[in-house]
């Protein structure tokens, strides 16, 4: 086979990873107007409840939806308990409580679980795809990515509720006035960031294995792939977790070689905030002063 | 409320405290010695992230790399040119501030969380940069730099750490009296608009770009003589001491001893150096966990840090005694 076909394969697979971390800043950037720095350590959380419902016996698809369901209900009561005391705070403020978030979440994992490797199984683990260019669970990571984004495009594009996010993510105080309960639309911004989170740590588990710093590395591509594609935009995280795949394998393999892997992305990262901070497909905000 | 948390405190006060630490080795174990000079690095490494992010509001979460920067610095031109320890310290500035001046450029165009997020990703990336193998024949690699420890000058019949320790402190008291002559007055006032109001700074005539660029420099240059003065103090760097949790620790330290409060360093420097000593009896994730509760606990209650409420409890003490 092609080596060029395998890294862009290997690359198309890995994007799709990073795609649906980035899916869930991205939500949470639509609904609350900012970047959440713990989004990762919140999947991770995520998964190792996933892992121990499991564990307990439960089979894997209740398992996986209980552990969506619990994320969703974590993350609102997250925003109704302690970012809600922040929402007028300047940018400094948020920024550390979502240190804190990351801190916390890590220190927490670390504490209930443990620092083992532990593993995680996959629900196609037994299907084979017949080709040695993608996995079974590469094919159903990208084809749970491209439903969750169609699920989200279509629900920010054509919802009310969709609508109603966008509006208190730009201008919350005009969002108040025309009737939106703007407290209650960011809490539930947050539990669907979370449990989008939770859905992108399942996925990624099985490929990473399941450790308190699985999200180290990943979370870094996911900020570029979200800043790359536009941090507001849903198909923009997703091309932009796919290209960041794509150049990180092809750049690893023939280029820069792996131990640079990880700078590239700082690369991209600064890169796309110095030229073009709206990214692909975002939209460029103007502020009134 | 701000002017009276940065003015020095009253003159007594100072020079009781200048006394006090300058006297201090002589009574405390060698081993103590070690540890208030390591506090020492940390508050250097602190106030130079407040000036950056507590006075001018950029937001840095990666000066963990600055400080591995002048850590490298200095344990390369000791390891391979054989420069003298103290004067690794000043060429770790010179390197540092240009680092910083430079990463400030981008910077300009990113604000609040964006300029976060840009130095996160320095931090995150540092270790591997270390690491990389055509940086290895100069950074050792995974292996990292051991440098020998500076020898005791004069003949003087101190031991090394206490040395050290005087060494530092030197060090200390030439950054603070400099930061605190920095941000009084004009340039002061100029640093403190451009975290308010940086439109209404600019329309008052403030070069926002070059303060901003210069004072990254600053910043970075405070933060990498403190990776310097470590990698003295400890007598080695690896890429895995420079994490991203490095940053994230000093940024734990500037909330904790008071964003925008130059004298808080110390508290705060106290404070990550202290919690890990007593959490790891409990468990290790403990550090993680008190850190994080703090935070929040700190940011919502006490925004001004712990130097905010020692300076708060002074001044209702004093009043109450008028």
């Amino acid at each position: 086979m092609d080596p060029l076909l395998h890294q862009i394969a290997n690359g198309l697979a890995t994007g799709a990873i990073y795609a649906v971390i980035a899916l869930a800043l991205v939500m949470n950037f639509n609904s609350t107007g900012h970047i959440n720095f713990a989004q990762g350590e919140m999947a991770m959380f995520s998964t190792y409840v996933a892992w121990t419902l499991i564990a307990v016996g439960l089979p894997y698809g209740v398992a996986f939806l209980a552990t969506v369901a619990i994320s969703f209900a974590g993350g609102l009561v997250l925003e109704r308990f302690v970012l809600h005391r922040f929402r007028d705070a300047p940018p400094l403020s948020v920024v550390i409580v979502f240190i804190a978030l990351f801190l916390g979440f890590n220190a927490l994992a670390g504490w209930i679980w443990g620092p083992v490797l532990k593993e995680f199984p996959s629900p196609v683990s037994s299907y084979k795809t017949g080709t040695s260019l993608v996995g079974a669970h590469e094919l159903f990571v990208g084809a749970v990515a491209a439903a969750m984004l169609s699920l989200l495009y279509g629900f920010f594009r054509f919802t009310t509720l969709g609508l109603k996010m966008r509006a208190v993510a730009s201008n919350p105080a005009s969002s108040r006035l025309v009737g939106i309960r703007v407290s209650w639309t960011l809490a539930l911004g947050w539990g669907l960031a979370a449990a989008i989170g939770a859905i992108a740590g399942m996925l990624i588990a099985p490929l990473t294995f399941l450790d308190p710093s699985m999200m180290a590395g990943i979370l870094l591509y996911a900020f570029a792939a979200a800043l790359l594609g536009g941090v507001d935009s849903p198909p923009g995280a997703v091309i932009g977790g796919l290209v960041v795949g794509v150049t990180e394998n092809l750049l690893g393999a023939y280029v820069v070689g792996t131990e640079l892997k990880q700078t590239v992305a700082l690369a991209i990262v600064i890169l796309v905030l110095v030229c073009r901070p709206q990214g692909l497909l975002g939209r460029v905000t103007v502020r009134r002063v | 409320m701000r002017g009276i948390l940065d003015k020095l405190p009253p003159r007594t006060v100072v020079v009781v405290a200048c006394l006090i630490a300058l006297l201090l080795p002589l009574v405390v174990s060698n081993f103590r010695s070690f540890q208030l000079t390591q506090l020492m690095v940390y508050a250097i490494a602190i106030l130079g992230l407040n000036l950056l992010t507590g006075y001018n509001g950029q937001i840095s979460l990666g000066h963990g790399a600055f400080f591995a920067i002048g850590a490298y610095v200095a344990s390369i031109l000791m390891d391979k040119a054989g420069v003298p320890y103290w004067a690794t310290v000043p060429a770790a500035a010179v390197v540092c501030f240009s680092v910083g001046f430079l990463f400030g450029l981008p910077a300009l165009r990113l604000a609040g969380h964006y300029l976060a997020l840009a130095t996160f990703s320095l931090a995150l990336s540092m270790p591997q940069l270390l690491k990389h193998p055509a940086l290895e024949r100069w950074t050792g690699g995974v292996q990292g730099i051991s440098i020998s420890k500076p020898p005791v000058p004069f003949g003087l019949l101190i031991s090394q750490d206490r040395w050290l320790y005087w060494f530092v402190l030197l060090h200390v008291v030439v950054l603070f009296i400099c930061a605190a002559n920095l941000l009084r007055g004009k340039v002061g006032r100029a640093i403190r608009a451009i975290r308010d109001q940086p439109l209404a700074a600019e329309t008052a005539g403030i070069n926002n770009a070059r303060y901003k660029t210069t004072l990254f420099g600053i910043s970075s240059m405070y933060t990498g003589v403190a990776g310097a003065l470590s990698a003295i103090v400890l007598q080695f760097v690896s890429p895995d001491s420079f994490t991203m949790f490095l940053s994230i620790y000093l940024l734990v330290g500037v909330v904790v001893g008071g964003v925008g409060s130059i004298w808080g360093a110390f508290l705060g420097a106290a404070f990550i150096m202290v919690v890990p000593n007593l959490s790891s009896e409990i468990s290790k994730s403990a550090t993680g966990s008190i850190y994080a509760l703090s935070l929040l606990l700190l940011i919502w209650r006490l925004p001004n840090g712990l130097w905010g409420g020692v300076t708060r409890l002074w001044r209702t003490a004093t009043r109450r005694a008028a």
